[in-house]
């Protein structure tokens, strides 16, 4: 009877609470639009117009919708990069970094072992790219063990090295005879293969697959539980005896592996070649989802859903209207202010 | 309308059919409360009772949802602390509100309500030393907070508010944080301050101080009044009924055990040296064994290093000399999941910062101290309703009653300090580290929780009980060791020490300076 009685309440609180985290989502996505309609106007764009372009551009045509989801997939892999972290309480700035050099060590696989057929070739770029970003991250997690240094300043920095590695690899070594900033394309069976007739690759099921696992084990697992743990309140864990050391480094190393599946996909799935400064801040833009979301697998979906509409879109916008891909970033950036702002006014309302 | 008439003529404040309402509680409910121009009022009652809403409706801390404050015949309206300062309402919190880096003088200047933009420090220290030489408030008003001792603190609270012409002075629990003699000392003051025509009004839930102190003593009792009797009319067995509406169980009389000399300790420190960081105390120098069966109760004032005694036990830093043996082996700086996995329990000082995470539900927290216990097929599943069981069971056996279901965070402090007692003792641990075991709690889990100690020492357990409530410390323990400044000053056989003996140690009284 009371067990009953409280799953019901459980039920109906659980309800209520997806009702309104989606009309606070709707809200905040309002404000944003808002915010940049203005900014359109003041650039003497007709706000609504443009954002009718955006719309049907997308998700109006089979082709447009498909490259949305082309840019969806490595964001969402890197906002998983940063959303694991985050479950134990690191700020994994890192995403970025630890793709490059994920990318990087996958190269060196594809350009190495050509020979290779595809069937052993690209589950040994997938593991260098998940070494790579491990490793990678290794250096953030281990300092923090230590106590010495804070993982967000360090994946930070390593953000403005790991670019560079690559560009010396890519420059000095690995550089295609015609052109000095890319590596000859890859072969074939160095390449993921693509889905639908579209340019969607296999790396949409690791993406989809990742998230599946990253919401099991957070559910049910006791890794997940000790790590909710870990993030919900350090001090009490540590007490209650979870190793957090150990935790720190691990989750933050998966955490880089991840980012490292996104670099060694995007530059077997959608470059087919290592291009210097390929990634245009995906490791960013991960970090923004998974904060937008809270480390939440529904939210990091639907979140990087809408963010890839807005690049996708802003694409388009730049080609036709004539609008700079800047404004894009600008859009992103008062989408991250919005979500901030809501934080804070949410802390201010509970006391 | 109330008729001024049917109060009594001495009255100054009267407080006419308060009701406050939370969501989910009526914390007062229609309380009429009076408070004389002189006098000292005692306003008992339990955890939850409603003293404290009450009293910071009268400070303007709340609003009450109905009712009245006449002040000398006068209704009037009290909406912020600011207000209650111009009516000459003064309150002191059970945390001080004093700014540590500043001296005494500053932190009173500060709060004067007639302070000029350019002050002058001599009149201001006149000032103070003479209104604490009138009352025995002696502190130096050139000394910096941070120096003071709690009980020189709260003089500091009290000057405060004579200084800024209070003339009712509410004390939130005034006497939680101070030692015995500290006590004598305030209830003089106390006292001095009711000849001068003060009224006092101090919140309690101990029955002792207030007979011993109160002129007249007003009960609370969820959320009513359920009683208000001059001291003259006051026997403690009437005040427990009026806190209760019944009688209380006893706890069962400790069984004395003799401990053979060959058993061997459950843990032995020997020589333990930390190095504390901030504003934590370092150990110095600890020997301690705790055998099988047995309560060693460790008395201090807060932040003399029990926290860190305890923490240490439990292995959260590290030491620099020293070591530490566990149930015969040497764990000296091994980790906690070890030491915990061995058969520990550890109740912190602070459940909801040292024990709970604050959104995982209640049922998560259980599990969390043991999870390689619920965990099956190698960790990819959790077995729930095994939890459920054994924390249920526990629950059952102590008389508790809280949702498995909710979020610690909606949990009160007494049920988060249940909470986490269930958890600790659900599987026997062999050793139990307890601090302020009983803090938040009503008395009858009160009686429950120390029942519950005495129960593992009879099967065998060995108990550190770490407490500021020096009656608990007596009441439990088969020894007794005084921590001062992070070192072992003194032990003591609980039946033939008194609490002034005791108490004289916590303060440092007669520890001699160290060579």
């Amino acid at each position: 009877m009371l067990h009953k009685d409280n799953h019901k309440k459980q039920r109906n609180q659980a309800v209520k609470k997806i009702l309104g985290s989606t009309a606070r989502y709707l809200m905040m996505v309002l404000i944003v639009l808002l915010l940049f309609g203005i900014i359109l106007l003041i650039s003497g764009k007709d706000p609504i117009q443009s954002y009718k372009d955006i719309f049907t551009a997308t998700l109006g045509s089979a082709y447009g919708f498909s490259e949305v989801i082309v840019a969806m997939t490595p964001i969402l892999i890197t906002a998983l990069a940063v959303a694991l972290p985050s479950r134990v309480g690191l700020i994994n700035v890192g995403g970025e970094g630890q793709l490059y050099m994920g990318a990087c060590l996958a190269t060196w696989g594809a350009l190495t072992f050509d020979t290779l057929p595809a069937w052993a070739l690209l589950p040994l770029m997938i593991l260098l790219g998940m070494i790579g970003g491990g490793l990678w991250a290794f250096i953030p997690g281990y300092l923090k063990s230590l106590g010495l240094v804070n993982e967000t300043i360090t994946t930070l920095l390593l953000n403005s090295v790991a670019p560079s590695i690559v560009s010396f690899f890519v420059y000095g070594f690995w550089h295609s005879p015609m052109e000095t900033n890319k590596t000859p394309n890859f072969v074939p069976a160095a390449r993921l293969p693509t889905l639908f007739n579209s340019r969607i690759d296999l790396s949409l099921f690791f993406a989809i697959f990742l998230l599946a696992i990253f919401w099991y084990v957070m559910r049910s697992t006791r890794w997940g539980l000790e790590m909710r743990a870990i993030g919900g309140n350090p001090q009490a864990a540590k007490r209650n005896g979870l190793p957090l050391n150990k935790y720190w480094v691990v989750v933050m190393c998966v955490g880089g592996a991840i980012a490292g599946i996104a670099g060694a996909s995007q530059v077997s799935g959608y470059y087919g070649v290592l291009v210097a400064g390929f990634s245009r801040g995906l490791g960013y833009m991960g970090f923004l989802i998974s904060w937008m979301s809270f480390g939440d697998p529904i939210g990091i979906f639907v979140t990087s859903f809408i963010v890839s509409i807005i690049v996708t879109g802003g694409n388009l916008l730049q080609l036709t209207s004539g609008i700079p891909y800047a404004v894009i970033n600008i859009l992103l950036a008062l989408t991250l202010f919005v979500v901030l702002a809501r934080l804070k006014i949410f802390e201010g309302k509970k006391t | 309308m109330t008729d001024s008439s049917d109060l009594h003529p001495d009255t100054f404040i009267s407080m006419r059919g308060i009701t406050k309402k939370f969501p989910g509680v009526i914390a007062n409910n229609k309380i009429n409360f009076e408070i004389y121009g002189s006098e000292i009022h005692a306003l008992l009652g339990e955890n939850g009772a409603g003293k404290s809403t009450l009293m910071k409706i009268l400070y303007g801390f709340y609003q009450a949802d109905a009712g009245q404050i006449i002040l000398n015949g006068k209704p009037i309206s009290i909406k912020s602390p600011h207000d209650a300062r111009n009516f000459q309402i003064g309150m002191v919190f059970q945390e001080f509100t004093l700014i540590p880096a500043f001296n005494v003088l500053e932190n009173i200047a500060l709060f004067l309500p007639d302070l000029q933009p350019v002050y002058k420090q001599k009149e201001v220290g006149e000032r103070i030393t003479e209104v604490s030489e009138r009352y025995g408030l002696h502190v130096d008003p050139f000394a910096l907070v941070s120096q003071l001792s709690i009980g020189e603190q709260q003089k500091v609270e009290i000057l405060k508010l004579l200084l800024s012409d209070a003339k009712l002075l509410i004390l939130d629990e005034p006497t939680r944080v101070l030692a015995p003699h500290e006590v004598d000392a305030l209830f003089e003051i106390l006292e001095s301050l009711r000849k001068d025509g003060y009224a006092v009004i101090f919140i309690t839930h101990k029955l002792k101080e207030v007979l011993e102190c109160a002129d007249r003593i007003t009960v609370l009792r969820g959320g009513q009044v359920a009683g208000t009797l001059p001291r003259s009319e006051a026997s403690e067995e009437k005040l427990v009924e009026l806190m209760f509406s019944r009688k209380l169980p006893k706890l069962q009389e400790k069984q004395k055990t003799d401990r053979k000399e060959t058993i061997s300790p459950l843990l032995e420190l020997r020589d333990i040296e930390t190095r504390g960081e901030g504003f934590e105390a370092s150990l110095k120098g600890i020997n301690l064994k705790i055998f099988p069966g047995e309560i060693v109760g460790v008395a201090g004032v807060s932040g003399n290093g029990q926290k860190e005694l305890g923490d240490f036990i439990l292995g959260m830093g590290k030491s620099i000399a020293g070591e530490k043996w566990l149930f015969g082996k040497d764990i000296t700086n091994r980790p906690i999941g070890e030491i915990r996995r061995s058969g520990v329990g550890f109740i912190p000082e602070n459940p909801l910062s040292m024990a709970s995470v604050p959104f995982m539900t209640v049922l998560e927290n259980m599990a969390l101290t043991n999870t390689w216990r619920y965990a099956r097929r190698g960790g990819l599943r959790m077995d729930w309703k095994a939890v459920r069981k054994d924390y249920q069971t526990t629950q059952e056996e102590f008389g508790f009653s809280f949702s498995l279901y909710t979020l610690p965070k909606s949990l009160s402090g007494g049920n988060l300090q249940r909470m986490v007692i269930v958890r600790e003792m659900t599987h026997d641990p062999r050793l139990l580290i307890a601090s302020y075991l009983t803090r938040g709690l009503d008395v009858l889990s009160t009686i429950a929780a120390r029942q519950a100690l005495l129960q593992a020492r009879e099967d065998g357990a060995g108990i550190l009980l770490i407490s500021e409530d020096l009656e608990e410390l007596f009441a439990l323990s088969d020894r007794l060791i005084v921590l001062f400044n992070g070192e072992i000053v003194g032990t003591f056989d609980p039946s033939d020490t008194s609490v002034y003996e005791v108490g004289h140690l916590m303060t440092g009284a007669e520890v001699p300076y160290a060579a």
